[in-house]
């Protein structure tokens, strides 16, 4: 399949309640690389391994959660393309700025069902992972500075309407559902899990009460014993860990959630099948909700369904 | 030394040091009185009522505590670190739940 349109998760703004110790977390016990600072006082951090200048931004804020969430598009004729096709789907949309966010180009912005604002950009400054282009190294000494993911993965986020914002990702973004839970009756889903190429997934959505929530952020590892080694350094750290290390039965892959200093709920994740747009989509019931999350204990933790920021 | 906390609620009682949040002796205590969320002020389920006592705080999140609250002890547990023996009463809980909305169509 030839990616095109929307081609992956870009960037997450995160609010912080203490930004030093923020930052200390985010570069020293998560490992990621700090790439820059704005007039509006934003951290900036990339994935060792990731080429774009951000992935992950911070800011100081009295209320910790998400700000928002962006996907790089193809080019910018695809992101004038999908502004319209919002527009035409009935989505109100704003453009930012060019070099709004430091290295970026300008995003559309529209806010979904849930209460949660995405955002489509095209371009954003490559500025490498350290690893030369021709004859590369498979890794580079940033590897081993903490818990070092690789990449930004995906998110889950809660809030009401999830059967809306399921048709707009799969009707004019172009994701389709790779996995679902079921609600109680089984007359809707209760979870989607949705993907733009072939990970599976690129965001996930839960139905709940409160609007525009973040249950957490989702970064790749490249090995379950790198998953493992996570959670060494988050317990040498004190992190606040929630599930895991375990393998979730939706999307197979190998977790820890756990918790940044404020309360913002991060994932260090690992493998996932591979779907296919072409595949069907598989179904998890409620009362199996306890395998989809954590297989081998089979327990619907209740801090999965109930704790987000 | 360590503080005395007792939560009303349960008639639980254990040992809390000033450097350790009132949330997180409970928990390595084995307790289980205060639910326990993200321990970093995000989430708000640790809410609690402080009935006596003194005690330092650190920042928690406005989506929680208010003004009014933070005038009348009602603080999160994960972010309240006592200076003196104290007790409490639980507000919050993990009431609110994935497909809430869901179920009601």
């Amino acid at each position: 399949m030839a990616l095109t349109g929307v081609l992956r998760p870009g960037h997450a703004q995160v609010r912080v309640l203490d930004l030093n110790e923020a930052v200390r977390f985010y570069r020293d016990v998560l490992g990621l690389v700090e790439t820059g600072r704005d007039a509006q006082g934003r951290v900036y951090f990339k994935c060792w391994d990731e080429r774009d200048h951000n992935s992950y931004v911070i800011r100081e804020s009295d209320r910790a959660g998400l700000d928002f969430f962006g996907f790089r598009v193809l080019d910018t004729a695809t992101l004038d393309k999908l502004e319209s096709d919002l527009q035409a789907y009935g989505l109100a949309t704003e453009r930012i700025p060019a070099g709004e966010m430091l290295a970026t180009g300008e995003r559309v912005r529209f806010t979904l069902p849930s209460g949660h604002v995405m955002e489509l950009y095209a371009e954003k400054d490559k500025v490498g992972n350290g690893i030369p282009l021709v004859n590369p190294a498979p890794w580079s000494k940033a590897r081993d500075n903490g818990i070092a993911p690789i990449r930004l993965d995906h998110a889950l986020l809660y809030g009401p309407n999830v059967a809306q914002v399921h048709k707009i990702f799969t009707e004019v973004l172009g994701f389709y559902l790779v996995e679902r839970v079921l609600t109680p009756d089984g007359n809707a889903n209760a979870a989607i899990w949705l993907s733009c190429g072939q990970k599976v997934h690129d965001i996930a959505f839960a139905e709940y009460p409160e609007p525009g929530k973040l249950h957490h952020c989702s970064f790749l590892m490249e090995s379950w014993d790198q998953v493992l080694r996570a959670g060494d350094i988050m317990s040498m750290n004190q992190v606040a860990v929630d599930i895991g290390p375990t393998r979730h039965g939706v999307t197979r892959g190998c977790t820890i959630y756990a918790w940044d200093p404020s309360g913002n709920r991060f994932e260090t994740f690992f493998g996932g099948h591979l779907p296919y747009p072409d595949y069907e989509t598989m179904t998890w019931t409620f009362d199996n909700f306890g395998q989809g999350l954590d297989y081998p204990q089979r327990k619907l933790h209740e801090t999965f369904l109930t704790v987000v920021s | 030394m360590p503080h005395t906390v007792s939560i009303e609620d349960t008639g639980e009682r254990y040992a809390c040091s000033s450097e350790e949040s009132l949330l997180t002796a409970m928990a390595r205590m084995g307790k289980r009185g205060i639910p326990v969320g993200c321990r970093g002020g995000g989430c708000g389920v640790c809410k609690v009522e402080v009935l006596a006592g003194d005690f330092e705080t650190r920042v928690m999140s406005r989506d929680h505590v208010s003004d009014d609250d933070r005038a009348h002890g009602r603080l999160l547990a994960c972010r309240v670190y006592p200076a003196s023996d104290l007790s409490l009463k639980v507000i919050g809980k993990l009431h609110k739940n994935v497909c809430g909305s869901a179920a009601g169509r």
